[in-house]
């Protein structure tokens, strides 16, 4: 292991701009927002109250720009193509679930069940990796430019048609991805929690008092069975906000995990430290919601 | 021999028995077996040849040759033991910690279950990917450290699964007339709760490879751990970087690696139905 990032940037300030050592630990220290001479657990004290304040330090690779600035401009990239991979494929997958519950047996489950499965088993930027290949690439399906950033680099970022156009052209690709990677999960658990909940008896009752069929699959087996579900929703999310360096490295998609990627490549220690806290925070918060959206939709955990 | 048959045997029948699960064990077997021999027959030739770069398959190179003109089965081969290795270790440290903590934490309670389950629940939160990146970036990794690193972050999944179920058998008829019969903390354990937590845990020791098997690649691929062997995601790496979106011809490269690791995915995830079976008398179709 090294010693701390700080004593390399300051070495590294010393030998190759052949800064004097205290004026490089000054830089440093502008840098960090941190008096260096202070014991160790002053200075974490000292990186709280800045953190409290929304002050992450500064990036080290573009001198003067704010961490903070850059997650800003980074993270909403990833909160729009991650939530909407997520809320489609949990859509889908529940559909799909109920289907295969349904008609199990039949082909069309056999179908969606193989599929499922060897989705599941494929690894998510692998999946990106073929799409890009084979759809852009190879096939000439969908233009590679489409595949590669957020937008494109001629348009003017703002509230206009085009420019929202593009965006959607260019999220397909990840959005695609996730979608494929993840639908698979949720078919599969409603599929088995569907099955369960077939069995119980307010779902006889509920045929022996001869309720329409729609309004048995949709209120009373459909909405029991996703219960589950929740539950895994949040672990899901962090594992797509953890696995998104992954993805948007091979799309070059400009969100946080990009962001991640530079700074472990460029060792830009300060953005690389605030990302990894701006990651957790989400997931830690999604977590949160996801219980609370859980409490929403199953009355009986509410509070009375 | 009652050995054999208990351990080999009858395992190897109910495995032949499920027809997905035989398929995913012959793919495994397949896999091991090239890792571990394959590169004794297939020899690894690293000069380079110019005049042979990107051609596609022939019998000669049954998956074509790369950007340099050097064939790629032969770099399939070589670069599987380290992808095994990771993930065999990872799998195998990952069931370890969360079986010995589990059930530690669930037969215990009290104090220690508080202190496991805390630090399970705080490990839970934080995503491992971008942990693992950024430690990579800190230290130099090797592919053991690696392994430990992965197992040491993956435990607390398995682990909170085992308390609940060492808890929940504890408080099983069976159990108590154990207890009544005076058999000692290690019997119960040992023979009358493992066999019901094994399931678990052949199911988890796949999930926990696979799961290395992900990270481990993708760090690789991400270039964050240095390229000290000619492995599967060095291979995805390099050929994404010579420009697998530029040149067309270039598909066999990139896609060989790609599949390879699909395949062991597959193949594990199919064998963990047949695991199941072997564990779980209850599941079988007699």
């Amino acid at each position: 292991m090294p010693s701390n990032p700080i004593d390399v940037y300051i070495t590294n300030l010393v030998s190759i701009y052949g800064m004097s050592y205290e004026d490089a630990k000054a830089m440093a220290a502008s840098l960090f927002s941190i008096d260096i001479d202070k014991p160790i657990h002053e200075q974490f004290i000292d990186y709280f109250s800045n953190l409290l304040q929304g002050n992450l330090g500064e990036s080290y690779l573009s001198t003067g720009t704010p961490v903070i600035d850059m997650i800003g401009a980074f993270l909403p990239w990833t909160l729009f193509s991650v939530s909407l991979s997520l809320l489609t494929s949990f859509t889908l997958g529940i559909a799909l679930g109920i289907i295969s519950a349904y008609k199990r047996g039949s082909l069309i489950d056999n179908i969606l069940t193989g599929l499922a499965s060897v989705l599941r088993a494929v690894p998510n930027y692998l999946l990106g990796l073929l799409i890009l290949v084979f759809l852009g690439v190879q096939w000439n399906i969908w233009p590679v430019q489409y595949m590669r950033g957020a937008y494109s680099s001629g348009i003017t970022p703002g509230f206009n048609l085009p420019f929202i156009v593009d965006v959607f052209k260019h999220v397909l690709a990840p959005f695609l991805t996730y979608v494929l990677s993840t639908f698979g999960t949720w078919m599969l658990a409603m599929k088995a929690s569907t099955i369960s909940v077939l069995g119980e008896d307010y779902v006889t009752v509920a045929k022996a008092k001869g309720l329409e069929e729609r309004r048995i699959t949709f209120s009373y087996v459909g909405r029991n069975a996703m219960l589950p579900l929740f539950t895994t929703l949040a672990i899901s999310l962090g594992f797509i906000f953890g696995g998104s360096t992954l993805i948007e490295s091979v799309f070059i998609y400009r969100g946080v995990g990009l962001l991640l990627w530079r700074s472990i490549n460029g060792r830009d220690y300060p953005v690389m430290q605030g990302v990894f806290l701006i990651i957790t925070i989400s997931v830690v918060v999604s977590n949160f919601l996801a219980d609370l959206l859980y409490s929403l939709i199953d009355p009986r955990v509410r509070r009375r | 021999m009652e050995l054999l048959n208990k351990f080999l045997i009858k395992p190897l029948k109910i495995i032949y028995q499920n027809k997905v699960g035989f398929i995913g064990f012959l793919i495994v077997i397949f896999y091991v077996l090239m890792a571990v021999i394959g590169p004794l027959f297939i020899p690894l030739d690293k000069s380079p040849k110019p005049e042979l770069m990107y051609q596609p398959p022939t019998w000669e190179h049954p998956l074509g040759t790369d950007y340099e003109g050097r064939d790629i089965l032969s770099q399939i081969v070589h670069g599987s033991r380290d992808v095994l290795y990771v993930a065999f270790l990872a799998g195998f440290l990952t069931v370890l910690i969360a079986t010995l903590l589990g059930s530690f934490s669930g037969f215990k309670g009290g104090k220690w279950d508080f202190l496991i389950m805390a630090v399970a629940d705080i490990l839970l939160t934080i995503p491992q990917f971008p942990l693992l990146s950024v430690l990579a970036a800190v230290m130099r990794l090797d592919y053991t450290f690696l392994a430990v690193l992965i197992s040491v972050l993956s435990w607390p999944t398995l682990a909170r699964a085992i308390r609940s179920q060492v808890l929940s058998l504890k408080e099983r008829d069976f159990i108590e007339a154990a207890r009544a019969l005076d058999l000692g903390t290690r019997h119960i354990i040992f023979t009358e709760m493992m066999p019901n937590l094994m399931p678990y845990i052949a199911i988890n020791f796949i999930f926990a490879m696979t799961g290395a098997i992900y990270t481990q690649v993708g760090l690789v691929f991400l270039g964050f751990v240095p390229f000290v062997s000619h492995n599967w995601g060095v291979m995805i790496n390099i050929a994404w970087t010579k420009g697998a979106i530029f040149y067309k011809q270039s598909i066999y490269y990139i896609l060989s690696p790609i599949m390879a690791i699909v395949g062991f995915q597959l193949g594990a995830i199919l064998f963990s139905r047949s695991l199941e079976e072997i564990f779980n008398p209850r599941l079988r179709e007699e």
